[in-house]
């Protein structure tokens, strides 16, 4: 089956109007890119697209109840559900410092943004 | 001259008042400028609203590299520390006051009392604060589960406690699009996103999380109405025509949260007390390219100057203000030998600074009224002429003048034209 799809490119402030014409899962043709950042995430992201995770984590006995957190690479879309239900299952103790890696997740660490 | 009967008073050449990424980006370049300065936020840690904004998105121009909010505030509060900059939290001003030119009195309060301060200069660097849903006319019962973006983010994000289950929310901008995508990645249902215009209001990569998590928005339609007996139990929303009018046709949402995200307007109530001159379009001071308010002295950076998008402007607004204190307090004022004036043409919403001495290179910072494509940005009186593929409101325009280009110059018209 063929399909387009028709998004705003986000890699840079110019924000390009790009269609990308992908048939049985194969990418056929990307148009309306200006430059190959662009072309490459366009195709990344009908393909497999990947996020940043971040959240709140609750904290015992910190200067604020949570620490922040995010995943250290961005993840693919489809996993983030089954991410949130791990990172919902953790509790932490003070002190936490911003940088710390308190956990990891199929390879991807969960690193503090703000300690506590 | 006299202060205020017993108060305690402190002397600095330069106050900062808020202590967030305008006012520590300030404090640090007014040390490095060899200023003695004092640092002042009403919170109780340091950052502004930047700790409660979790998400990666800060810091690409500044820092060169992708932060999250605390992160990009704790490498400012490290530095802030690093060179010794005093500061004070759980310090909240009270008033300004202007007695001279080289005469200001700040008074705050702070948990060891009452406190004030006699500074040379004073950068004000107070944020911004929320619109109500009563400012966009929303009538109805009178329940809990009203929001702002900011109250819920505190909520979520600081406190850890999600404010609702099925959540509405008013405004495509950043910050509503953003609080979007928390409430779906903590497991509330989004039902809908209402946005007043015909396009949405936040950048392409934010209004990319709506499609990520298929959240509906709906463009040219308002909420109207809330109903519900002690919770949110349903929201009226109408649709709009062109001119922004109502169509008749509406409809009801089912859901237990409202969220409102409908604008920050520049906190500058302190500023219009002490007389400084306000401009319509952007809600804050008028100001000069040294960020200089109406009032000698008295300088002004980030959200209270204007909504910025992007955090990277407000900390380099931050800075210019510092160098502006600096060199106010070692002229004793800002000189110029002509101001030339910046006026709005064409598709210009919002232009800042409002003066230029022409006698430094200068930033100027400014939105369009409405999108367009493939256009011309322009100052006819210097002959400069810019393409840009694209332009929206949502996106702040930052455009570098150099001292050649401008000196001279008896005004400048910016517009944003067909070629
Ligand atoms: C939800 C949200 C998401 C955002 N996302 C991004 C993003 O992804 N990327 C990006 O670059 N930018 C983003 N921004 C924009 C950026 O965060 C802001 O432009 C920036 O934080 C403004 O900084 P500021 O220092 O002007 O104000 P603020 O951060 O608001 O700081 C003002 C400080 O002044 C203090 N203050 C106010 N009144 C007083 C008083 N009377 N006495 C003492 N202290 C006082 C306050 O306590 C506060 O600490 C986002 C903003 C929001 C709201
Ligand atoms: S395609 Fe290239 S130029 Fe266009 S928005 Fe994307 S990164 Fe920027």
């Amino acid at each position: 089956m063929r399909k387009t799809y028709r998004f705003t490119c986000i890699v840079c402030p110019l924000g390009c109007s790009i269609e990308v014409e992908v048939e049985d899962g194969k990418v056929l043709e990307v148009r309306g890119h200006t430059c190959p950042r662009g072309k490459e995430w366009a195709i990344q992201e009908v393909t497999s697209p990947k996020r940043v995770v971040m959240t709140v984590l609750p904290v015992e006995n910190g200067a604020l109840p949570t620490v922040s957190v995010k995943t250290a690479e961005p993840v693919p879309k489809e996993k983030i559900p089954e991410l949130m239900r791990f990172l919902a299952s953790l509790k932490l103790k003070a002190p936490i410092k911003i940088g710390d890696v308190v956990t990891e997740w199929k390879g991807v660490k969960i690193v503090v943004t703000r300690g506590a | 001259m006299m202060g205020f009967p017993n108060v305690p008073t402190l002397s600095y050449d330069v106050v900062v008042i808020g202590g967030g990424p305008a006012g520590m980006a300030a404090a640090i370049k007014a040390k490095e400028l060899g200023l003695k300065v004092l640092l002042l936020d009403e919170n109780d840690y340091l950052g502004g609203i930047l700790p409660q904004c979790i998400h990666p998105g800060f810091g690409i121009h500044y820092f060169g590299e992708e932060l999250t909010g605390p992160e990009f505030a704790s490498r400012l509060a490290k530095k802030l520390v690093e060179l010794g900059v005093e500061y004070r939290t759980s310090a909240r001003i009270l008033e300004i006051r202007n007695y001279s030119d080289l005469e200001k009195f700040v008074l705050f309060t702070s948990p060891s009392g009452l406190y004030g301060v006699w500074a040379r200069a004073v950068i004000y660097a107070a944020g911004a604060r929320e619109r109500h849903a009563f400012e966009i006319g929303i009538v109805g019962d009178r329940v809990s589960g009203i929001y702002t973006a900011g109250e819920a983010q505190t909520l979520m994000d600081i406190y850890g406690v999600l404010p609702g289950k099925e959540i509405v929310i008013v405004g495509s901008g950043d910050v509503g699009l953003i609080m979007a995508r928390r409430f779906a990645l903590e497991g509330a249902k989004v039902k809908a996103v209402i946005e007043l215009m015909h396009y949405p209001g936040g950048l392409a990569r934010n209004v990319m999380i709506l499609r990520d998590f298929g959240i509906p928005l709906y463009l040219g339609h308002k909420v109207v109405e809330v109903r519900g007996k002690g919770r949110v139990k349903k929201v009226k929303v109408v649709r709009i025509d062109e001119n922004l009018r109502e169509t008749g046709e509406e409809f009801w949402i089912e859901a237990d949260t409202l969220v409102i995200s409908v604008g920050l307007v520049p906190a500058v109530k302190k500023l219009k007390k002490i007389g400084v001159e306000i401009d319509p379009a952007t809600g804050g001071p008028v100001v000069n390219d040294r960020l200089e308010t109406s009032v000698p002295g008295v300088f002004v950076a980030g959200n209270s100057l204007l909504i910025n998008d992007l955090v990277d402007y407000v900390a380099e607004q931050g800075e210019m203000a510092a160098e502006g204190a600096k060199e106010f307090i070692e002229n004793g004022g800002i000189e110029s030998r002509r101001w030339t004036r910046v006026e709005k043409g064409e598709n210009i919403r919002l232009v800042v600074p409002h003066y230029l001495s022409g006698e430094r290179d200068v930033y100027l910072y400014l939105r369009v009224s409405k999108p367009m494509e493939d256009v011309e940005l322009r100052i006819p009186e210097i002959g400069k002429r810019l393409k840009l593929p694209v332009v929206k409101p949502a996106e702040m325009i930052r455009l570098k003048l150099k001292e050649e280009e401008i000196r001279g110059a008896g005004k400048l018209t910016v517009e944003v034209v067909r070629p």
